[in-house]
């Protein structure tokens, strides 16, 4: 068997008395889509907050290639290689979209802390950040700032910041979210492009794209793992019928 | 990320009026205009701070007046101390000063960062107020002007009130310079993030609490720097230089005179300066009327004086910062929506 990329022992969080996150314990393959699925309310965004740093865990470890990166800073698991995007659209209101990806992509420099040469100098953070924008399907919008696109466009420029880092890993969460059809149509197909050099970790509540992309699935329930297995396995797995896809497939 | 035509053209306008300002002036409004661009080199570092990054400081008189008091203490008693001498130590004392309050400061945010680097501020100031061997409450005079030239030589002469006007002027422009400078650079860029998206910022990949840290301490040093010529100009250092009146007024110069624009917090400066000389003549009521003028600003020029410069000159002011504001009132909308619209 390969080596996985990331891993999580025992991971956990609570909130107060809430435990969100219950004793985890995932590998992801490295090149493979591992979709993470379950009903609102399951974990899965604290799941990928806990991978990014957004949050420290109460419990458990997180390793990246080997290294333990449990308490690392966000800003630091960023730059190792794991991007996220988030499912309550987090970008940069006041800046136009290349802006938006501008960040993104500049923060591939060894560091930002250089205060003389203007920044659009920067030849291969210009390319960096056009070619995020062109992958993510916003070239068309690139002057423009978010409160100017659609609510679907907004989505696809929260993941074109995530590609201007030119993450190993990423981590999406439901980046289908709130996407027209066609929208969606577009971002499963760059997703599934992705997937052929990339690590995809991914939550979505669409269950048509979960198993068109994903390679394999895992489903969680009130914190913890319920099972792990091909598409087809946890189609066909009794328990996460009745506990998830039972009640109307795909629909949470 | 460029200030346009329109603008730059005001700006150039207003320097080319600075430069001849002398030329008209008696001593008391040379002084007085000195003192003014001074407020605008401090007030345009409270910018970088709170137009900028985003951080609230209620604490930059702190850097103001330490800079002047180190002045007033490497100057001896009788004889001039060289300003390639005082100006590092000046600047540097500045610079750790910010570099401590800011280490603390940078970890709180919001009301909390108002209060922390408040709390700073007045600890020093009760330092110098009681410190009775640097003049206590009344301060202390810097009897001879930091001595510009090599050996005997002397290239400039600050015991001159114009020259000191020239000296202040020049620095005014380069200090607006290297701020834009350093706006337009990739530190700039960030420090802009963290201010519009600071957990985006971080979650990007940067390590928001140092470039905060960054900004806070090249703010103070400017501060300093003000507080230097200050120092240098008037001869004399006193505890209010550090006292939260100063801190608020400078803040108010930023707020008034449009933040995010740099330009803006000199214009409040010299707009609330010379409206303040004014109605000295004729009322004693200072007070009541700058705060029926800071309503009027606050209710009809939300963007401050900047705003109304722009508008004036065609279009609004072209900092991108300007046009993001416009944005980001529905910017806030981009938050909501996915929530509200969220795939149940
Ligand atoms: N910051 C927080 N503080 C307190 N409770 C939280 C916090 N974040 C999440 N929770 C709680 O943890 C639980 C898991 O939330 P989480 O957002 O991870 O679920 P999810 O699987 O992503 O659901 P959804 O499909 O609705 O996005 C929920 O009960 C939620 O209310
Ligand atoms: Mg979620």
């Amino acid at each position: 068997m390969i080596e996985p990329i990331l891993t999580t022992r025992d991971l956990s969080k609570s909130f107060g008395g809430l435990v969100a996150v219950n004793n985890v314990t995932l590998d992801f393959a490295p090149g493979r889509v591992h979709a993470i699925i379950g009903p609102n309310g399951a974990g899965k965004t604290t799941l990928i907050n806990l991978l990014s740093g957004d949050l420290p865990p109460s419990g458990g470890s997180i390793t990246f290639k080997g290294r333990n990166i449990t308490r690392l800073p966000a800003f630091e698991i960023s730059r190792i290689g794991l991007g996220r995007s988030y499912q309550k659209t987090n970008i940069f209101p006041q800046f136009t979209c290349f802006q938006n990806c501008w960040l993104g992509a500049q923060s591939r420099l060894k560091t930002s802390m250089k205060f003389f040469r203007p920044a659009a100098a920067y030849a291969e953070v210009h390319a960096r950040a056009e070619r995020a924008l062109d992958l993510c399907g916003l070239t068309h919008r690139r002057d423009l700032p978010p409160a100017q696109i659609s609510h679907g466009e907004q989505r696809q420029l929260e993941i074109g910041m995530m590609l201007a880092t030119e993450p190993e890993v990423f981590l999406l969460d439901e980046p289908l979210a709130g996407m027209g059809p066609e929208e969606s149509e577009a971002v499963v197909r760059l997703l599934n492009d992705l997937a052929r050099d990339h690590t995809l970790i991914l939550i979505e509540h669409d269950m048509d794209a979960v198993f068109a992309v994903a390679d394999l699935l895992t489903v969680m329930v009130d914190g913890r793992v319920l099972a792990t297995g091909t598409p087809e396995e946890i189609r066909s797995n009794a328990e996460v019928q009745d506990a998830y896809l039972g009640s109307g497939e795909g629909q949470a | 990320m460029s200030l346009k035509a329109p603008v730059t053209f005001f700006l150039l306008i207003a320097v080319a009026g600075l430069a001849v300002f002398p030329h008209f002036s008696d001593e008391f409004y040379l002084e007085f205009f000195t003192h003014l661009m001074v407020m605008g080199i401090f007030a345009m570092s409270l910018d970088l701070l709170i137009g900028y990054t985003g951080l609230v400081s209620f604490g930059h008189a702190a850097f103001f007046g330490l800079a002047g008091y180190l002045l007033a203490i490497v100057t001896p008693q009788d004889e001039a101390v060289a300003l390639w001498l005082s100006l590092p130590v000046c600047l540097g004392g500045a610079a750790l000063a910010a570099l401590v309050i800011g280490w603390f400061s940078v970890r709180t945010s919001g009301i909390y960062f108002i209060m922390i680097t408040l709390a700073f501020a007045q600890m020093l100031f009760y330092y110098f107020n009681e410190n009775e061997a640097l003049g206590g409450s009344d301060g202390i005079f810097i009897f001879s002007k930091p001595f510009v030239g090599f050996g005997d030589w002397q290239i400039i002469d600050l015991a001159n009130p114009t020259t000191v006007y020239y000296f202040v002027l020049a620095s005014l422009v380069a200090c607006y310079l290297l701020l834009t400078v350093m706006l337009r650079a990739p530190f700039g860029q960030v420090i802009q993030a963290i201010r519009a998206n600071e957990h985006r910022t971080r979650a990007l990949g940067y390590d928001t609490q140092r470039y905060k840290l960054v900004a806070f301490v090249i703010a103070g040093t400017m501060a300093g720097f003000a507080g230097y010529l200050e120092a240098v100009s008037t001869g004399i250092v006193s505890p209010g230089h550090l006292h939260w009146h100063n801190s608020g007024l400078v803040m108010m110069h930023v707020i008034l005179g449009g933040m995010g624009t740099l330009y803006g917090p000199i214009l409040g400066a010299f707009i609330l300066g010379l409206l303040h000389d004014q109605v000295q003549e004729v009322t004693e009521h200072w007070h009541l009327v700058q705060g029926v003028f800071v309503i009027f600003v606050v209710l009809f020029l939300p963007r401050g004086i900047a705003g109304l410069v722009g508008r004036l000159f065609g279009r609004p002011p072209d900092l991108d910062l300007e046009e993001n504001r416009v944005a980001g009132e529905d910017g806030n909308k981009v938050d909501a929506e996915p929530n509200g619209e969220r795939t149940k």
